[in-house]
């Protein structure tokens, strides 16, 4: 927190003695009432240190131009914490494992490993893959299997929010499709799985349509600073490049994961002229810049987005110098998440390699994502349409209420 | 996007598929369509409009008793029954025509009119129609409910003593059982008067304006005047409405067509809502207090006798302020005779002049708590239909209510539930059914809109509060407080900060309780709430009512402490349930408001040496008692941009989403 008044500092010392006394039983008491299964979930995690955001992990892997040096940091701070090094293997025969020969976090990372496949098609293949390993016999049964195992699936990495929303999108369609309750058992599972299996396709199809709509805003002769890597930016840039339309995209670099040297890479592939930024060159640019395209890890509540860090500096700039932000996200994204300012948030740390090494009295900070509040935002690109920031709240009413 | 947006028209709203859903299951989602709307949305809900209560919660409006309600006959007449038909369909079709045109239409009996029995819907006319109908089997049913009335009796203590909402979980689940039946049974009886209509169908009064009715009330005072000319007198009164018909005919099917896509995507309840809703939509003149005539004769039917307050601020004329504390003897002493109004209410009533019972959700409880009893010790006259005549006798209830304190929205809300259940109360029950059926409505109200509401908002409004922070509150909510002893029940560190205000202090209340518990308080005046905001990381406000632009309705100061916030960057979190919501906008705190006891303002409790404005104010007539005018606002508003996020029992929302819940919701807040 931050005191600005000097009376609250001995506050704030009292705290943190009342804190580092009391830490130890808040800790054991944090974790959700099935901490059994939670545990040995744990262990099957690959990502298995907490602090690491595994869905920041996947993204750097996928998009992210990764140095060796990278690696060897990554490394470093995942050593930090040696007791959670533990191999799934060694823990496998002796944890709960036998009994549970099914696992849909494996499932799920086994999906998630596969590039071009977003977050929530990924959750939603593994929850699939619940449905057919079920042994279950009514709805109910299955519902609550499903229900379990996307709990489990999302307390494994929280950091997801597209793995969260992907959960519930599918839970929802199980408990309130009434069709579903008229049906035959065997044919309402079948349904449900194809309903799944369909969700790869329509994913895609989101992305599609949020590229025909954003085309009417990309005009001849305009420049478009876009931030990190995001498939849909990408396929927005790449749908404009192909209807020859004329206009320049100013990179940035994306660090830590240099996210942003990837898209360059491809955007010069299509023959679209791109100039690369480092991420503080940001506001000595904007002048020249006619929009500002991000994507979204997640859509909030409030309209706001939660994306890679830097989004909100930028956004910040862009208010500033009166360039519209535009953000392009599918519908899927879409979270009951209502953070009032950045700390708000669940952390999602990731390792950040500063080319020399940092001190241990040097603390850094290593947040992937920051939150951007509507106010700066101009307009959402969704599948569902452009949309104003407050209309989320009006989707999401009606979506989950 | 085109073809995404007209087929969220066909989708059932309560399961709308976004993004994830293909569009085959559209169409099975279409198939599926019918049954969820059969059981989800029933036709007679859909049909009261809240659009169009323009109920004023913080208008006194002229007062209107049984005593004189209860002259309003059905006009006793010896004409052949299709005659006397149409008679009963004017006259009750309208219960104020009966009152002089000078009557406000804020006025509860509008309200009463709106709801009940309606002033201009097509719905109203269908059950005003069918009304005589009704009051023929309503009296062959009394006969038999009159014999059967001590079990019934019996029935509706037991009922009660069940639904206590002290006990939330197991009443809730015995509560909620009712209402499909219930549903069902309104639905089909509705719709079995729908199909009645065409047949005689009696249009011509249902549209006619406000100069129109008023023709139409002198005219049918002059007929009353002169009893013998009555019969050639209404005739004419009928043709001149049939004069206006012609127009509103043309109008409505553009109105339909347009609002068919809004209204479809809404809901697809029926095809005739949603022009309904829209022709209830035109908003009418509030009484305004400054317009002399007008006061005078709401005054000579006024059963309060308020001495207006003299020196008034000039902005604010419009507002009623009366002297404080000088009608309550008397009517304490008037408690025990028998007056038009029942006990239990007049209890209330006094409670809210003395200012024992305050606090949105307080006064809402208690107010329906008193109807509860009256409706308990209600019986039907002869000759009249139960819903008809308690409808007009809630209306008399809260007319007194409003002459005590002005209503708040939160109890306008609560009113308009009640009358839209009694006007839908099926016409089989029985009187003792119905009076249970009402009773349990009420505790249904009381416990999901008020108190599992408040609990559903603790639980989201715990999860902002974390360790180490430092909240901020504003005067006493009871929803904060909630908040506030339950994030200290879970163990969270926090500091809490008390900002208060003269006059009434009742931040202390709030303190001491606070304290009592052992959080860790700071108490403040309003005037430090700059110097103490930087320190503090959540601001948590409670509201009177949420409008539809995003304005919160609250305790005057509340607009300061939230626009301070603001600039200091704190996020400001209003807990509001969502049966305060309102759809009205309101820009400012003028042309609404509440005026409290000027004197409060010169006044510092305790310490009557210090009161050196009182000679400037007491002389009257003199020119330094004019120039001197004492202001006490009740309320204020605040704009939204000040929210960061309003907390209610449908989630964590943004202020423009207040709107949303309103346009999905109050239907159901009518319903349950």
């Amino acid at each position: 927190m931050w005191w600005r008044s000097a009376s609250f500092i001995l506050d704030k010392q009292h705290q943190d003695d009342a804190a580092s006394s009391s830490k130890l039983e808040t800790l054991s008491l944090s974790p959700p009432p099935h901490s059994s299964s939670m545990a040995a979930e744990a262990f099957q995690n690959p990502n298995s240190n907490p602090k690491i955001s595994a869905y920041y992990q996947t993204r750097a892997a996928h998009h992210a131009v990764v140095t060796s040096d990278w690696l060897a940091q990554a490394q470093a701070a995942v050593g930090r914490y040696p007791e959670d090094q533990a191999p799934p293997e060694a823990d496998g025969p002796t944890g709960s494992e036998p009994e549970k020969p099914f696992s849909v976090i494996d499932e799920f990372n086994n999906w998630r490993k596969q590039p071009d496949l977003a977050e929530a098609v990924a959750a939603i293949r593994a929850l699939a893959a619940v449905i057919r390993a079920s042994e279950a016999t009514t709805m109910m049964e299955l519902e609550i299997e499903l229900k379990k195992a996307s709990d489990s699936l999302k307390s494994s990495d929280t950091t997801s929010i597209s793995l969260t929303a992907g959960c519930d999108l599918f839970m929802r369609y199980v408990t309130r499709t009434s069709a579903l309750e008229y049906e035959e058992f065997n044919s309402a599972k079948s349904r449900l799985i194809e309903r799944a299996e369909k969700f790869g396709e329509i994913s895609y199809k989101a992305r599609r349509i949020i590229a025909m709509l954003s085309q009417d805003f990309i005009f001849d002769g305009c420049t478009i600073l876009v931030h990190g890597f995001s498939r849909v930016v990408f396929e927005v840039l790449k749908t404009a490049a192909q209807s020859k339309k004329l206009f320049r995209v100013f990179c940035t670099e994306g660090r830590p994961d240099r996210t942003g040297l990837r898209l360059s890479n491809e955007l010069a592939k299509l023959d679209v002229p791109v100039k690369l930024l480092i991420d503080s060159a940001v506001a000595y640019t904007m002048d020249e810049v006619d929009m500002v395209f991000v994507g979204a890890d997640g859509v909030v509540e409030s309209g706001g987005i939660i994306n890679m860090m830097g989004t909100y500096q930028i956004a910040l700039v862009a208010h500033s110098m009166n360039k519209p932000v535009y953000v392009a996200a599918e519908s899927y994204k879409f979270a009951r998440l209502y953070p009032l300012d950045q700390k708000d948030m669940a952390p999602a740390l990731r390792p950040i390699d500063f080319g020399v090494p940092i001190p241990s009295k040097v603390e850094v900070e290593r947040s992937a994502r920051d939150y951007t509040p509507p106010q700066y935002l101009t307009l959402l690109f969704t599948d569902l349409g452009v949309l104003t920031p407050s209309v989320v709240s009006d989707e999401l009413i009606q979506l989950y209420l | 996007m085109d073809s995404r947006r007209s087929l969220r028209t066909v989708i059932d709203p309560k399961v709308r598929q976004v993004g994830f859903f293909a569009p085959p299951e559209r169409t099975n989602s279409g198939q599926t369509e019918p049954i969820s709307a059969s059981s989800s949305s029933s036709p007679p809900v859909t049909e009261i409009s809240p659009s169009g209560n323009s109920l004023s919660p913080v208008m006194i409006p002229p007062p209107r008793h049984s005593s004189d309600s209860r002259p309003v006959p059905v006009v006793p007449n010896p004409h052949s029954p299709l005659r006397r038909e149409s008679i009963a369909a004017g006259s009750s079709y309208n219960p104020s025509d009966f009152f002089p045109p000078t009557m406000s239409p804020t006025a509860p009996s509008s309200f009463a009119g709106r709801v009940g029995v309606g002033y201009g819907g097509e719905y109203t006319d269908d059950v005003v129609v069918s009304s005589p109908g009704r009051a023929v089997r309503g009296s062959s049913v009394k006969a038999s409910a009159a014999s059967s009335l001590p079990s019934g009796g019996f029935d509706l203590r037991a009922l009660r003593a069940s639904s206590v909402p002290a006990s939330e979980l197991t009443t809730v689940s015995t509560v909620v059982k009712l209402p499909p039946g219930i549903a069902d049974k309104a639905g089909g009886a509705s719709g079995g008067v729908q199909n009645d209509r065409p047949a005689n169908s009696k249009p011509a009064k249902e549209r006619s304006t406000k100069a129109e009715r008023r023709a139409l009330q002198e005219a049918q005072r002059a007929a009353k005047a002169a009893a013998k000319a009555e019969g050639s007198k209404l005739p004419a009164s009928a043709t001149s409405a049939v004069n206006v018909k012609p127009a509103k005919a043309t109008r409505a099917p553009s109105q339909k067509n347009d609002s068919i896509s809004v209204a479809a995507s809404e809901k697809k309840a029926g095809d005739r809502l949603p022009d309904k809703d829209r022709k209830k939509d035109v908003p009418q003149p509030r009484m305004q207090y400054d317009d002399k005539s007008r006061v005078e004769k709401a005054k000579r039917r006024a059963m309060v006798n308020q001495t207006e307050a003299t020196n008034r601020v000039e902005l604010f004329r419009h507002l009623p302020q009366y002297e404080h504390g000088t009608q309550l003897p008397d009517l304490e002493s008037k408690f025990f005779q028998l007056g038009p109004v029942h006990p239990a209410v007049y209890k209330v009533g006094l409670q809210y002049l003395s200012g024992d019972i305050s606090g949105g959700n307080a006064r809402c409880i208690a107010m329906l708590q008193a109807f509860q009893e009256a409706i308990k010790d209600y019986s039907t006259p002869p000759e009249k239909s139960l819903s008809r005549d308690l409808t007009t006798k809630i209306s008399s209830y809260v007319s007194f209510l409003i002459e005590c304190r002005p209503l708040s929205i939160s109890m306008g809300n609560a009113i308009r539930f009640l009358k839209s259940r009694i006007a839908k109360l099926p016409l089989t029950l029985s009187e003792s059914e119905a009076k249970a059926l009402l009773q349990s409505d009420i505790d249904r109200f009381i416990s999901e809109k008020i108190i599992l509401a408040d609990k559903v908002i603790v639980k989201h409004a715990v999860t902002k509060i974390r360790d180490g922070d430092f909240l901020l509150t504003y005067g006493s909510s009871s929803a904060v407080e909630m908040i506030l002893l339950h994030a200290h029940e879970l163990g969270r560190q926090f500091q809490v900060v008390v900002v208060d205000s003269r006059p009434k202090l009742e931040g202390q209340l709030l303190l001491r309780r606070l304290v009592e518990k052992g959080l860790k308080c700071t108490y403040t005046h309003i005037n430090a709430v700059s110097y103490i905001m930087h320190e503090v990381t959540r601001v948590f406000l409670g509201a009177s009512s949420v409008l539809s632009n995003g304005t919160v309705y609250s305790r005057v100061g509340t607009a300061c402490v939230a626009m301070v916030a603001h600039a200091f960057r704190v996020p400001v979190l209003v807990c509001c349930e969502a049966y305060k919501f309102h759809e009205r906008v309101q820009l400012d705190s003028i042309c609404s408001n509440e005026l409290g006891d000027p004197d409060a303002i010169s006044k510092v409790p305790g310490r009557e040496e210090t009161n050196c404005l009182d000679d400037c104010a007491k002389s009257e007539k003199s020119t330094k008692g004019e120039k001197l005018q004492y202001l006490n606002l009740i309320y204020d508003a605040t704009p939204s941009d000040y929210i960061s996020m309003i907390i209610t029992d449908y989630g964590m929302v943004p202020p423009t989403s207040v709107p949303v819940i309103v346009r999905e919701y109050r239907r159901e807040h009518l319903w349950i």
